[in-house]
């Protein structure tokens, strides 16, 4: 890996203190009572009340790092190295951020080497979470970008005796008449320090050449090769294996082990680590590791861990639960007409990467350094200084690409868990491989949730009124300076309890319909549930979003309406009403035959991002169901590469496909029993049905978040189809156990 | 067990290397060879990301004990390009279809493509399915391998 990036502080900034504050007091709202709760669970650009770009005329993470060479540096080879604090996690985040600078400099995105998130080098901008990647790390490139690009020909201009007018900016250089120079000779080996106070004027629309552009992708030809591209692929001299030895339960706790037989009965054992109930096996080689691992389980004695309720359906569970309520929405309870109503439920879902979580750690005795697949760097480092003991400038976390997390999975409890093991084998690289059933069993899973919704459908065939219960855990435990978030934290001897519940607004996100509708309850429950939980691609859109639009398809039925003129009749938003009409323009010649059905799915992710609408066409099977067509269309603002908006399109309709179709977190009494794909099937190619995606470009309009758009809509639209291709409405999902 | 030398053949060439006959061929592969083309998925041979091609099959590595295939030719995902370094048609597909989001199950896909073209050199939307339904991916970027080899198929009969 590269590491020859150039130290620089860009982590803090008073600016971004001010912000974290503001942002965590609209996070604690309603929930005074749980400890911790004024400090950030670290979710706050999950929170869109809690935006600092509202009040700024910056993109936020801008006006939280406003130096150019926090964004841009120009190289003396001719290259341009960009700096997000954001992560690849298969969203092409690269090209996409190479692309706007490419746009802003006028200059070749092939000259643009982007830098991803790591401590000390890239500015702090959290997680990579929410799908506001392009909304604040490439909106922020880009301004930077245009910025530089003005001052870049002010210089230009003075050391040519031209007007900064005259002066033309073409892949990487400046001239005017006879004189030209790069950008890195007009800069004389200095890097643009200025900071940018204001909006950039951008390259104008009709003149833009690289965003709107399916620029391919750089590190798909690497993958394709089979070269160094993943933290799983981080080779280091002298480098360790370890793997770690789970309890068998949440609560259980480790009692007894005997080391000595482990160390003395297997080769290459460098040390077994026991740490309370934290206890793993570093050894030269991953083989020796992993016979270790299996002797060491065979040779601990746990305490009989506590009980989850396996004996109740959970539905039932989560109804029983204590809860607190906070009101979402309330602008009345009146409305007149056939009242409407039905529950709805998701189980836990898991994120389930194909490649387990994964990290390398290197202490040196002074410093610890970690490569992670993590999706905050910087809020990683922040938890990791209480479990090691270490000062935040003493630890350096660098982003390598992982397998796809699809939200908070085990990157970074493994991270936390190397961290411990290289604190205790100084200068040698620890490399840990979390096993399949380390993340199947151990990762944080989206929450279950139960949605309750009691429509009253007017004579005039429009809802008259909208009542809507959730009920659901939090949505994020992420680090956020909590040990207790990472799972090591709560296994050693030191053990860490969570002091705070994360953030539990997510149950509640896109629970508000995006219809127009006179009048609105919408109250969110939060219980304490039995399995981890933490976010989810989508939070709790997905589960929100499934049960309007489920109770759309049942009341524009009841109505008996067209599906898409009932929602039609419902929205005001030409973009909304855009996207809808767009799946229906595709599925309007399809063929609907004997035992199938059609259905479609809308929302605007966040009520505030992406607009996503879905169509699906099942065919019903005896008892089973097969999607066999799958339309999306998405607004996402001004388009930056069409090509990955598609992919990200795509993709989102099949997995969400998968979790309504397959997917369930199953337990028993002492722990998670799903714990390889045979116990968690997911859709595989003969399941997948063939998928059609529209992307409608607003050029004028802002970038927005689309890599979660389609999880609800999907979703939603294939419970339609069903219930139309059936006549048996989807209440409970996953579709397969119901 | 012991440690062997052990006799491998892998992208045609000979390697000699010095482990536990009963490891598996994949960490094999990985840690001495430095081949990075096979990925741990699962480590059951539930999700084909491990797979290579032994004798021209598509077979995972994470339980095949190394000492198995001594004498077999293998050939791993890097192995696939030309000495020119020209991409196998069924990776250039890839890139050209842009069919990876994280890209983490691509090995198992093209390995397993690569296997199934040459037995069936011009298969139909169904038979691609099949023959690919072994292979996990977890992004959801199914209709674009399905699209890819499709047409490195095409390109292979041009």
């Amino acid at each position: 890996m590269s590491d020859d990036a150039p130290k620089r502080d860009a982590s803090e900034s008073s600016l971004s203190r001010r912000i974290f504050l503001k942002s965590a007091g609209t996070v604690a709202v309603g929930f005074s009572l749980l400890p911790g709760c004024q400090r950030t669970d670290g979710e706050t650009e999950e929170d869109p009340d809690a935006d600092p770009a509202r009040s700024s005329d910056l993109p936020p993470s801008l006006a939280q790092h406003p130096r150019i060479d926090a964004w841009l540096q120009v190289l003396g080879d001719g290259r341009l190295r960009v700096y997000t604090g954001k992560m690849e996690l298969g969203q092409g985040i690269r090209v996409a951020i190479a692309q706007v600078a490419a746009e802003e400099l006028h200059t070749s995105p092939d000259r643009m080497e982007v830098h991803l998130a790591e401590t000390g080098v890239t500015p702090n901008e959290r997680y990579t979470s929410a799908s506001v990647s392009i909304e604040h790390s490439a909106t922020s490139v880009r301004h930077a970008s245009a910025t530089a690009r003005r001052i870049l020909k002010a210089q230009a201009a003075q050391q040519f005796g031209a007007s900064p007018d005259d002066v033309d900016v073409d892949d990487g250089t400046l001239s005017t008449g006879d004189q030209s120079a790069t950008f890195a000779e007009v800069l004389g080996g200095e890097q643009i320090t200025e900071t940018v106070t204001a909006p950039a004027d951008l390259r104008p629309t009709d003149e833009r050449e690289w965003v709107g552009e399916p620029v391919q992708r750089k590190d798909i030809e690497r993958m394709v090769r089979g070269d160094e591209v993943y933290v799983q692929d981080l080779q280091f001299e002298g480098m360790v294996h370890a793997r770690v030895v789970r309890p068998p339960g949440y609560g259980a706790s480790l009692e007894n082990v005997d080391v000595q037989t482990v160390q003395n009965e297997i080769d290459g054992v460098e040390q077994v680590v026991q740490n309370g109930s934290f206890l793993a096996v570093v050894a030269d080689g991953e083989h020796q590791a992993l016979q270790a691992q299996q002797a060491l389980r065979e040779n601990a004695q746990w305490s009989e861990p506590s009980s989850l309720p396996a004996d109740t359906p959970l539905e039932e569970h989560i109804r029983d639960l204590p809860s607190e309520t906070e009101s979402v929405v309330d602008d009345g309870s009146a409305g007149e007409g056939e009242r409407v109503s039905a529950s709805f439920f998701r189980p836990y879902v898991m994120h389930g990467s194909l490649g387990p979580s994964c990290a390398v750690g290197h202490y040196d005795g002074d410093r610890l350094r970690i490569w992670t697949h993590s999706q905050g760097v910087y809020p990683l480092r922040d938890t990791l200084t209480e479990l090691v003991d270490l000062p935040p400038e003493k630890i350096e976390v660098k982003g390598v690409p992982g397998s796809g997390c699809y939200g908070h999975n085990g990157a970074d409890d493994v991270a936390a868990d190397v961290a411990l093991l290289a604190m205790e084998i100084p200068n040698r690289h620890v490399r840990l491989q979390w096993e399949r059933e380390d993340e199947h069993g151990w990762e944080p899973y989206g929450s279950a949730m139960l949605m309750d919704v009691e429509a009253r459908l007017g004579d005039d065939g429009t809802i008259q009124n909208w009542q809507f219960d959730v009920w659901s855990d939090t949505h994020s435990t992420r680090p956020g300076g909590d040990p207790g978030n990472l799972l090591a934290g709560r296994y050693v001897e030191d053990a860490s309890e969570l002091t705070s519940r994360g953030y539990l607004a997510g149950g509640y996100r896109n629970s508000i319909p995006y219809y127009e509708l006179p009048s609105r309850r919408v109250d969110a429950h939060f219980f304490d549930g039995p399995l981890r939980v933490s976010a989810l691609r989508g939070l709790g859109a997905h589960a929100n979003v499934f049960a309007i639009e489920s109770m759309m398809g049942e009341l524009a039925d009841r109505a008996d309406a067209d599906p898409v003129a009932f929602r039609r009749r419902h929205l005001e938003d030409p973009r909304a009403v855009a996207v809808l009409d767009a799946v229906a323009e595709s599925a309007q010649n399809v063929t609907v035959g004997t035992d199938e059905g059609l259905g479609y799915g809308f929302a605007r992710y966040k009520n505030s991002a992406s607009y996503c609408a879905v169509a699906a066409k099942v065919q019903a099977q005896g008892d089973d169901v097969t999607v066999t067509h799958l339309w999306g269309a998405i607004d996402a603002g001004e388009i930056i590469n069409p090509d990955g908006l598609r992919n990200q399109l795509e993709g989102g309709m099949i997995q969400s496909t998968s979790w309504m179709l397959n997917e369930e977190v199953q337990f028993d009494e002492t722990h998670v029993t799903s714990r390889e794909w045979g116990s968690y099937p997911i859709l595989r190619f003969e399941e997948v049905p063939v998928v059609e995606a529209t992307v409608l470009d607003r050029p004028d309009e802002p970038s927005l978040g689309a890599g979660e758009a389609a999880q609800g809509p999907a979703t939603g639209a294939v419970g339609n189809a069903i219930a139309r291709a059936t006549g048996t409405r989807v209440r409970s999902l996953p579709v397969r156990s119901s | 067990m012991p440690q062997q030398q052990i006799q491998l053949t892998v992208n045609g060439d000979d390697h000699t290397v010095t482990v536990d006959p009963s490891t598996p061929l994949l960490y094999v592969l990985r840690n001495e060879l430095g081949l990075n083309g096979p990925k741990y998925g699962c480590g059951l041979q539930q999700c084909g990301s491990c797979r290579v091609l032994v004798d021209g099959e598509a077979r995972a590595t994470c339980q095949l004990p190394v000492s198995a295939v001594e004498d077999q030719p293998i050939t791993t995902l890097a192995g696939l390009s030309g000495e020119d370094g020209g991409l196998h048609p069924v990776q250039a597909a890839v890139v050209d279809e842009q069919a990876a989001q994280c890209g983490y199950c691509v090995n198992g896909v093209i390995i397993t493509a690569v296997a199934l073209l040459s037995d069936t050199p011009d298969p139909d939307r169904a038979e691609i399915t099949d023959g690919m339904n072994e292979v996990l991916c977890r992004c959801g970027t199914h209709a674009r391998f399905v699209r890819a080899i499709q047409s490195a198929a095409d390109a292979v009969d041009a």
